[in-house]
């Protein structure tokens, strides 16, 4: 026993190979390149195997990462797949997006002394060798159960909550507004973190286990839920994001080459605008870009202007390096590739030539004060700091609020003072009858993974509904 | 795919007017709504206010003119063929009250959306007078229609090919010092829009304008579509496309709509060598 766990101290973390980054700030290939088998295995012979694994509790969605892990130590790729299919439709996408700091590797035992286990490059790998060289053998459905669902939005939520009832033997039909599904993981998340193909892949998935999609259907619009209820529905579930953008509401904001950080973004992933003129939609390159806001959607966007050619990128925040809400990870990825951090600098005003086009701003020193109602420190603007910075492009990246489209033309349906859904913790049962909801139209702006989290609980919830009535 | 089930060709082929198949659209939509167009993988997202929808039919009718690369590629689908995504109905319709007289004036394609507003209006007991208007003879687009949907119709042309010999709002003023009108709507290209707000202003006279921003998901996500109303940013997606005029930054509008005049340019440049040269 003491001589296993000696051999497995010894192996360090094994780093996950990535492109260079001056290579890679100007191309939109994926930033890291993924295990070999080798690497993988060896990787895997650091997992403790522990009696009460802690890693579990710290994923959202409970995968039993002992289990799939072990089984990568044994070679066993196909049947570690499987076993991450019990919980999780959607392995290739979290081993790239979830931040795992957080979340299973925070609380790796390892994580104590030294590095956790690389837990998310391990799902990936086994991920991406299912979809590169698998069989295509499909999971075990239930038996047929003859009920009928609507899956509004086929986000990371939606996706799981999808993946969840098919197997579980009841029809699935997934509405997406876009003309292509994914939600934010294909107009959001940008191709050099998670590449499209991957995700048309996961949802392929679903399709081969039977569930219909039906793209440019925009719920709301096109068909209502009560007419969906009408068309034979049992439950319905509402997982649309939160699709609208924030804007800071200074002189100035509406000159050309201001962006919400959704267009800039939707441009360049969802309509491929970084191959324009191959591609129809334009969208602008700056020399001087400034991204407003320091989530991982900032650093996406930061990465993308970048990559679409820019000399400088600025990332401008209102608040200190410790307030930043973007994983640290991206950070780090974000300042190789040459990004530069404004901290405790917010903007006053842009300017902009005689076509209407933006050509600087002013911006504000701040300093931080005391905490404010979200427990961070409120920053406090410095008087007489005003300072100017040229500036052909701006992105607009501090967060997002509930798109009304949908919530508000439902009856019956509560709202939140905010616009939010309002939904049962415990199972994602909104205020009507056979309505469930969940992800960031209920919780405001989160990550991929807490919306599969939620898509979770409500699939659980929808299953006994539908099961035994309640 | 939405097949195109008819075709017509209009003012010298600038102007084309597709009849589409999109049933569950065409059963949902009301007049003042839009639809957003795809043609194929690598094309854009276009919007375009529908012109008639047909729900027995299943048919949802677009009217554009041939301005760059996206209008040329939909002109190069063939009836038979179709669009790869059509998603709509989208935007607040006209609200469609009787309120008395009504005068709905259209300017180039806009005389299209202008169409069954001009119907709704007046089916719903309104004494509709409307003014269309084009460049030249050649480009006027609807008449016939226009005719049939008010209860008066003047007709304009900026060179005198035909009608009166001037614009829209020389028209315009002659009717509202005739006639006591409740409401105009004037829907056409930015400057006619922002000189009948113009003329309807010294008449106090409400006034509702459709605008046609550029868009990208035209579900209100973006905010691509912004436009100052009343010195309020608003989405012409959602919020819209229909606004009082006498509150729209038509300037800004402008300014706007050219951000991508440059790229536009080139891609339209690329398309045109590439289909004489295949």
């Amino acid at each position: 026993m003491a001589e296993k766990k000696a051999k497995k101290e010894k192996i360090p973390r094994q780093p996950m190979p990535e492109q260079e980054p001056d290579v890679r700030k100007r191309n939109f290939e994926e930033v890291p390149l993924g295990l070999s088998k080798e690497l993988a295995m060896k990787e895997a012979e650091r997992c403790l195997e522990c009696k009460k694994p802690t890693c579990i509790d710290g994923c959202p969605v409970s995968v039993d990462i002992p289990g799939f892990i072990k089984l990568i130590k044994e070679g066993e790729f196909t049947k570690s797949i499987r076993k991450i299919w019990e919980m999780n439709a959607l392995p290739a996408v979290c081993g790239r997006v979830c931040p795992q700091e957080v979340q299973c590797e925070g609380v790796c035992v390892l994580a104590k002394k030294g590095d956790p286990v690389a837990i998310g490059n391990l799902e990936r790998f086994v991920a991406d060798l299912e979809r590169e060289q698998g069989t295509g053998e499909l999971p075990p459905k239930a038996e047929p159960t003859g009920k009928r669902i609507a899956v509004v939005g086929s986000g990371p939520s939606g996706l799981t909550v999808a993946g969840d009832l098919i197997l579980k033997g009841h029809e699935v039909t997934i509405f997406e507004a876009f003309h292509k599904p994914g939600g934010v993981l294909v107009y959001g998340i940008p191709e050099f973190r998670l590449p499209k193909e991957i995700v048309f892949s996961e949802v392929n998935f679903l399709e081969r286990l039977g569930a219909k999609l039906e793209c440019n259907a925009v719920v709301g619009r096109i068909v209502s839920i009560d007419e969906l209820f009408e068309q034979g529905y049992d439950a319905v579930y509402i997982g649309v994001g939160a699709g609208l953008p924030r804007f800071i509401n200074i002189p100035g904001e509406n000159l050309i080459g201001i962006y919400s950080a959704n267009e800039y973004l939707t441009r360049s992933n969802l309509m491929k605008a970084y191959l324009f003129p191959e591609y129809d939609t334009p969208i602008a390159r700056g020399k001087n870009v400034a991204v407003f806001g320091a989530g991982n959607v900032a650093m996406d966007s930061a990465r993308t202007a970048m990559r679409l050619g820019a000399d400088t990128v600025r990332i401008v925040y209102r608040r200190s390096r410790e307030e930043m809400p973007a994983r640290i990870a991206e950070i780090h990825h974000a300042e190789q590739e040459g990004i530069e951090f404004y901290l405790l600098t917010a903007p006053t005003k842009f300017m902009g030539n005689k076509n209407g086009r933006v050509t600087g701003m002013e911006c504000l020193k701040m300093e931080l004060g005391e905490p404010d109602d979200s427990g961070r420190r409120r920053p406090v603007p410095i008087e007489g700091s005003e300072f100017q910075l040229e500036c052909d492009l701006a992105v607009i990246a501090v967060g997002a609020g509930p798109n009304p489209l949908l919530t508000q033309s439902t009856e019956g349906l509560e709202l939140n003072k905010w616009g939010y859904v309002v939904a049962d913790p415990e199972t994602g049962k909104t205020t009507k009858k056979g309505v469930w909801a969940g992800g960031d139209i209920v919780t405001g702006s989160a990550t991929v993974i807490l919306a599969m989290g939620a898509g979770r609980t409500v699939s659980n919830s929808i299953h006994q509904y539908l099961t035994w009535g309640w | 795919m939405f097949e195109i089930l008819k075709r017509q060709e209009m003012a010298d082929g600038t102007v084309v007017l597709d009849e589409i198949s999109a049933p569950l659209i065409a059963k949902n939509a009301k007049p003042g709504q839009f639809v957003i167009l795809k043609a194929n993988e690598t094309g854009e997202r276009i919007p375009l206010t529908m012109a008639d929808t047909d729900p027995e039919k299943g048919t949802v009718t677009i009217i554009y003119q041939i301005v760059g690369k996206s209008t040329a590629l939909f002109k190069s689908l063939q009836v038979g063929d179709g669009f790869q995504d059509v998603i709509g109905p989208l935007g607040e319709p006209t609200h469609l009250k009787k309120l008395g007289t009504v005068v709905c004036v259209g300017g180039g394609t806009g005389v299209a959306v202008m169409h069954p507003i001009t119907r709704g209006l007046k089916e719903i007991g309104n004494n509709v007078i409307a003014i269309i208007g084009a460049r030249t003879k050649d480009l006027l687009i609807l008449e016939d229609k226009m005719e049939a949907a008010s209860h008066k119709l003047h007709v304009c042309t900026d060179d005198g090919t035909y009608g009166h010999h001037g614009f829209v709002t020389d028209v315009l003023k002659n009717v509202l010092e005739e006639a006591d009108v409740q409401l105009v709507v004037g829907i056409g290209p930015v400057p006619m829009m922002k000189f009948v707000c113009k003329v309807t202003e010294k008449y106090k006279v409400k006034t509702l304008v459709s605008l046609n921003s550029i868009m990208v998901d035209g579900t209100g996500m973006c905010g691509c579509c912004r436009v100052s109303v009343g010195g309020k940013t608003r989405f012409a997606c959602v919020d819209g496309p229909e606004f009082d005029g006498h509150e729209v930054d038509f300037d800004e509008l402008t300014q706007r709509l050219q951000a991508y005049l440059a790229e536009e340019a080139a891609s339209y440049d690329k398309f045109k060598s590439g289909s004489e040269g295949g």
